[in-house]
This record gives C-alpha cells, structure tokens and sequence, in this order.
C-alpha cells in the first residue's frame, strides 16, 4: 500500500475553511460515558489507510491535554478516543482535521451491524467445532464400530449436535420462520425442517440401537450454510444511509438579522421566507434566497457539479447548500425550509432509495422456486414408500434423506463464495463493493451514464499558467496560499514552493482578488482586469507587481486519466453511454463530442433523476457514475451506481461502488470482474443443481446412507468453492495502451 | 477397550478448549484490525500501549 503524503496545513481549508467536521456539540452528543468522568467517541475517517497513518493519527491524539488514549482501526477507518470530560471536548476534530484527516461522527447504530457479525463467526466455530468432533466420531462408526460401542458412539455425537442445533441453527430458523410468517418461503424453511427432523429420528434411532444415524449431517450442514451465510454477511459494509448524511449537510440554523429584535441564531424550521440572514465565509447557505448586500463567490460544486466558483452580487438568487467562499452575504430567503433544494434533494433520494431496495437476489430467486420443489420431492418420496411397503420408520428416513442430500449446501455457498472472490479482485484494483447485490445488478448493466464534473474530469480547477517566470509563479503561490478562493487553492497548490513570501497588508478583495504589499511594491493576484488594468489579455487570473502583469493563468478542468480509453472500452463492450451533467450546455456536449458520446448539460439534479427513470423504464438498466450532491439521486434510483473515492460522502454512500484510485479505468474493470462474477455464480448454480439431479433420485430410491449423504454434501461444496476459486486464477487484464485523448484538457 | 473412556473426554475436551480461546480472541477483539495489526508491527514500540477498546 502506498504511503501518505501529510498534507500541507492550508490544503485542508480547501473544502471549506477550520470548521469542517463535527462540532463540539455533536461530538458530546454521539459519545458514550463510560463512567469516572471518561467519555469515548468513535469517528469513521475515511482518509486513513497506512501504516504511518495510524502513528500520525495517535500520536497527535494522544499528547493532547484531555485525552486519554486513541486507536486507529485501518480496517475499518475508524478512530476510537476516550477522552476525560471537561467544560467541552478536546478539540480532536480539529486537531485530526489539522493533520488532513476529516472524521466523521461513527454513530453507535453503524456500530451495531458489526455485532451480528460476530454473532455470525461464534455461531460458526460452535458449528465448526461440533460437526468436526462428530464427524470423528462417525469416522469411527463407519470403520465398522458396531453393537453398544456404535450406541455409545452415537449418544456422543447426539450431544456434540446439540449446541449446533441450539445455538448455531438459530440462523436459520429465524430466517425461515420469518418467511413463513409473512406467507413466503425461503431456502432456510427446507433447511430448517431437514435439521430438525434428521435430529429427531436420528435421536430415536439411537435409543433403540438403530445402525443408521444423521448427527453428522445436521452439523455439518449448519457449519456448511453458515459459512456461507458468514461470507455473505463479510461483504456487506455497515448499512449506509444517504439520507441522513444529506441531511447533516444542511445547516441546522442560521444567523437572522431582524430589525426589531436584532440578530438572533434561529433554527431552519422557524425562518419564514424573506427573513435577512446573514452568511459568513466559509458557511454554507442555509435557505434559498437571493442576496441583499454583499460581493462573493459561490461553490455550488455540490448542487449542480460546476467545478468553478461563481461570482454573485445583490440581487441574485443563490441556492441552499452552496458554499460561501470568499466574502459576507447578507441574503434575503426566499423559500422556508422544506422548499429548499437541499429538501427537495433529500425527498428525491428517499424515494429513490425505497425503490432500490426492492431488488431480489439472484439466491433468493433460486430460493423461490428450489424450496417447493424440495418440499414437494420429500413428501412424494414418503408417501411412495408409505404406499409401496407401509414401514413408517422407512419412508420417514428416505424422506428426510432427501430433504439432507438436497439440502442447498452447494446452492448457500455457490453466490457467496463467488463475491467474495469478486470483491477481493474489486479491492486489489482499489474498488470497494457495497454488497453482493451490488455486484449482481452491476452485471446486468447495459448503459453507462457518467457525470461530467469531478467524475469524467477531475473537478479541480487544474491552472495552466500561460505566462511568467517561475519566480513569478512561485510568488503567486505564495501570495494565493493566503485566500481561500478556489482559484488561488489550485494555484497554492501547483506552483507551491519555499521560500515563503514575507507578505504585508495581505487583502482578500471579494469578487476580484487578493492583494498585498513586499518591499514597497503592491502585488496583486485576481481578475486580470483588476489585477493589470492596462494590458488586457484573454487570461482569466493575472498576477501583478504594481499593475505590470508577472504571470497569467487560465484554468480548466482535465479528464480524469484513462477517460477516453475507459469510454472507449464501454462502447466496445456495447453498452451505452452518456453524460449527464450540471455544467453548461455546450461544454459538456463539447466533451462529449470528444469522447464519442452524446452529452447532456445544464440538467438540475431532478432532470438527471428523470432521465434514469425515462432509461430504465424503457427497459434500459442503467449504471450512474457520478461524484456529487446532485448525481445522488439519480445514483440511487440507478440499478448500480459508482462514485470515486473523491466523492462528497452522501455520494460515496448512495454508491454501490466506490473506486479509491484517480483512473477511470476502474469502471469497465468493475464491470467485466462483476459479468465475470456473475458468469461463475450460474456456473455455481448449475453444478449445485446437477448434483442435486444425480443425487435426488438415488435418495428417493433409499440408496442412501448416512455415509454417502456427508460425502455428496462435502463434494458438492468443494466444487462450487473450487469454482468460485477460478475467479481468482485469471491476472487482472489492463490495458496500459494510452489513448492519445487522455488527460487532454477539456 | 478402557482406552475410549478416558480418550473420548480427553479429545472433546482439547477441542473445546480450542473453541473457548478462539471465542475469547473473537470477544477480545483480535480480529477487530488485521490490516491494522499488520502495519502496528513495524511502528509499535515493544512496550504495550494505553489502548482504548471499543
């Protein structure tokens, strides 16, 4: 793994200035007290993935006055800190958000999947340890052990099934019985009865010294589905709700000037429309409004995915959710809070979501016609032995062989055991997987559709500077590290080098620029016809000493690397694509006309919701790639969805898939590993049913004994793993070949 | 013959024992950061740190 850059302390206020992460009050509110005064937080930090990471991290938490101690999960990206209980919180958030790592509140629900888990892995060694014991045991049995030997035998094995039975079967019996309830059926009913009956007769045969016995098989069969039922649970990530991350976006209130009774903090719910409120650098619009007083820049990324700051002055709406980046506002709202767009955002999704969720399993499918089919084999094979011989004990025993040879071994592990191998392949190529179904949908994909900001492109102003000597870029690095303009963060970053600029008088002028005073002489950084008035050129951003221009940039949006190539290989693999896009109109189609595709541009996040909808009701399934605010709808009402790692969190959460490197290669990747995938779980399937095929009509014949019962089970699941194994054996195909549209400038 | 009545137990035993430790490395949360206890190895001093578990 590669190791972290630690990053310089004024990148971090690129996003937003020092108040990013939660506040002292949320971070009180999501701890938990663990008496003597000590409090412990938990923070999901999504940024964390090294080794050196971990030591950053503790060792600045833990010199901290207040603290008690601090661990770093790399697994999990989490951060754990007790900390003694003050007058307020240490201030972690911020000190971590110093260090360029931004934590997340880690909520105790989030926490709560992880114990089923567990639960899941203690159940298994229980199982484990159980059908390993007896299968010693039977071993015995089957070598020829017979008479009070074989009884003594088999009272051994009749207690070592119990806690399987007790405790490890309560998996199933929970699952099935709740689809009995709600009138369903699933796999686990069969599975439930099979276990259930094959202990009872196989206890009643014991008592009266019976040669036949199944404890074997009831243990091994619970160990057997709950390793897949385990591995099925691995690849399921805490539940992520988008919602309620959008949700937290919002500001909870904001600052209302009121004639009458002077400024107060209101919450969102009691502002009416056309209260004046005021709204400070670094915040984001509360509510729609449009603005009364006041010049600055607007960083509307998040709603509509325009990577460059928009200048606003009064008189000009400005939407709820964009930040304010460079001067004071005093806007007018215009909407109360329900009318605003980041709600309206936040009821698209939720219906989106609610939609999603109605996705059925390829497993759950084959559940639903397999289990009648079982049942119904059962119950033919007692009744036909009933008539032909009338021997209770006989039908019974024939019966519930077949219920146990039948009995969806190979079917529980032939899905499972395949994502995981995918979403092991999917990780080494720095793709993270939601869940197995994400995979399944992802396979069925026909139609790519990409967002164009920070998506296609990398949606950071990239400055190309188009004149000046380095020292002059290396001065206009230093003077643009000063303002937190999105434009002078780009040319911070670009140009930066030591040594710093002794600057003076550093001003940050709203709307034109920063400017500042060394040696008797005003440099200015800004809006070229500010900055050097005389000599008017065609670049956006002049850098100046007295009003002589130094440099000149312009700024522009570069491709993500492997963007032609990565459409390119969509197109061959005849899928459709498209972009949709917040930006503007010809811009976009401009790209598209670029990559060969068709673009769409100047679409509210409403219109791409639609136009999936339109898709996917024209039976297209349709896989959204996007990264921001505004694409999350449209990712959730998608069939499958991807966000890179660079992704707002509400974006990466909406996601199926998230891809941690900057190559877009990662998309038509991701979805030949996922088509591969679902290529081996059919295959899976196929071989899970041929061997029920074989086996059913020789259990139903009553030619089966315990013995080959547990051989067939075990045969057929090492099949179906080794199958699955296969995914692993072909090396990852990358095309290295550089197309020559890449990392062309859009 | 006698052999089984004191082999049985003995064997069960031992595997229990197995069960129990794995159990209690599961509760103590050994498996909680592999890839973190991968890296902690080449930062970690030898003495043992002030951990907070969750």
């Amino acid at each position: 793994m590669s190791c972290c850059v630690p990053p310089a302390a004024f990148v971090e206020s690129l996003a937003g200035g020092p108040n990013r992460g939660p506040s002292d009050n949320e971070v009180r509110l999501a701890s938990r007290a663990l008496g003597d005064g000590l409090r412990q937080s938990e923070f999901s930090v999504p940024s964390i993935h090294c080794g050196a990471c971990i030591r950053t991290i503790e060792t600045a938490l833990d010199s901290m006055p207040g603290i008690v101690s601090s661990r770093v999960n790399l697994s999990g990206k989490r951060v754990t800190v007790r900390w003694r209980d003050g007058e307020s919180p240490p201030p972690m958030v911020h000190r971590m958000v110093e260090l360029g790592y931004e934590p997340n509140i880690f909520s105790l629900e989030q926490a709560g999947r992880d114990s089923s888990f567990t639960g899941l892995v203690r159940a298994l060694a229980v199982a484990a340890f159980c059908s390993m014991n007896i299968m010693m045991f039977s071993g015995s049995v089957w070598a020829g052990a017979d008479g009070p030997t074989r009884d003594l035998l088999h009272w051994i094995c009749a207690a070592l099934t119990l806690p399987a039975l007790l405790y490890s079967g309560r998996v199933f019996y929970q699952s099935a019985w709740g689809a009995l309830r709600s009138g369903r059926t699933n796999m686990d009913v069969p599975v439930t009865i099979g276990i259930v009956m094959a202990f009872t007769l196989s206890v009643y045969d014991t008592g009266v010294s019976g040669e036949q016995v199944y404890f074997d098989a009831v243990a091994s069969l619970i160990f057997f589905l709950l390793i897949g039922r385990t591995l099925d649970h691995a690849m399921r990530e805490r539940a992520r709700n988008a919602v309620k991350g959008l949700a937290r976006l919002a500001p909870t209130g904001a600052l209302v000037i009121d004639e009458v009774h002077g400024p107060a903090f209101m919450p969102l719910a009691e502002i009416a429309p056309g209260s004046m409120i005021a709204v400070a650098i670094g915040e984001r619009i509360p509510l729609d409004g449009e603005v009364v007083t006041g010049l600055s820049a607007l960083d509307k990324s998040l709603l509509t995915g325009e990577s460059l700051a928009e200048p606003v002055g009064p008189g000009q709406p400005v939407p709820a959710g964009a930040l304010n980046v460079s001067g004071a506002l005093t806007i007018r709202s215009t909407a109360d809070e329900t009318g605003s767009t980041l709600s309206r955002l936040v009821t698209l999704l939720e219906d989106a979501e609610a939609g999603r969720n109605r996705y059925r399993r390829i497993s759950d499918r084959a559940a639903a016609w397999y289990s009648p089919v079982v049942h119904l084999a059962a119950a033919m094979a007692f009744l036909g032995w009933m008539i032909a011989n009338g021997d209770l004990h006989n039908a019974a025993t024939i019966a519930i062989a077949v219920l146990i040879i039948t009995c969806p071994c190979a079917l529980g592990l032939a899905v499972p055991m395949v994502q995981v191998m995918a979403a092991r392949r999917l990780f080494e190529a720095g793709i993270m997987v939601r869940d197995g179904a994400a995979l399944e949908r992802l396979a069925e994909i026909d139609t790519v559709i990409f967002d164009k900001t920070g998506t296609l492109t990398t949606g950071l102003a990239a400055p190309i500077a188009s004149s000046g000597s380095v020292e002059a870029l290396t001065m206009a690095a230093s003077l643009a590290a000063r303002s937190r303009h999105p434009y002078s963060l780009a040319i911070a970053r670009s140009f930066r080098s030591a040594p710093d600029v002794a600057w003076t008088d550093v001003e940050e002028k709203p709307g034109l620029g920063i400017e500042a005073r060394y040696k008797g002489h005003l440099y200015r950084l800004g809006r070229a016809s500010w900055s050097s008035p005389a000599e008017a050129g065609d670049a956006s951003t002049v850098f100046s000493r007295d009003g002589v221009s130094l440099a000149a940039f312009t700024f522009a949006d570069q491709f993500r690397p492997h963007a032609a190539e990565s459409v390119k290989t969509l197109l061959d693999e005849k899928l459709r694509v498209e972009i949709l896009s917040g930006d503007r109109a010809a811009l976009v189609e401009g790209i598209g006309a670029k990559l060969g595709i068709a673009g769409r541009g100047s679409l509210l996040p409403e219109d791409k919701f639609h136009r999936i909808e339109e898709l996917e009701a024209a039976g297209h399934r349709v896989l959204m790639v996007g990264d921001g605010l505004n694409d999350t709808p449209a990712m959730a009402r998608a069939h499958a969805s991807m966000a890179p790692g660079s992704a707002i969190d509400i974006g990466r959460n909406a996601a199926d898939l998230v891809f941690m490197k900057n190559d877009l290669n990662a998309i038509p990747m991701a979805i030949a590993i996922a088509r591969d995938a679902n290529k081996l779980v059919r295959q899976n399937l196929a071989l899970a049913l041929l061997y029920n095929a074989v086996a059913l009509p020789v259990a139903i014949a009553g030619f089966v004994n315990p013995f080959l019962a547990a051989i067939a089970m075990s045969a057929s699941s090492v099949v179906v793993v080794a199958n699955a194994l296969r995914l692993g054996w072909r090396p990852l195909v990358r095309n290295e070949a550089v197309s020559d549209l890449q990392d062309q400038t859009a | 013959m006698t052999d089984f009545f004191y082999l049985i137990p003995i064997s069960i035993i031992l595997g229990l024992l197995g069960l129990l430790v794995f159990l209690w490395t599961l509760r103590n949360g050994q498996y909680d950061d592999l890839d973190g206890a991968s890296e902690r190895l080449l930062y970690e001093d030898d003495r043992p740190r002030n951990d907070a578990r969750p």
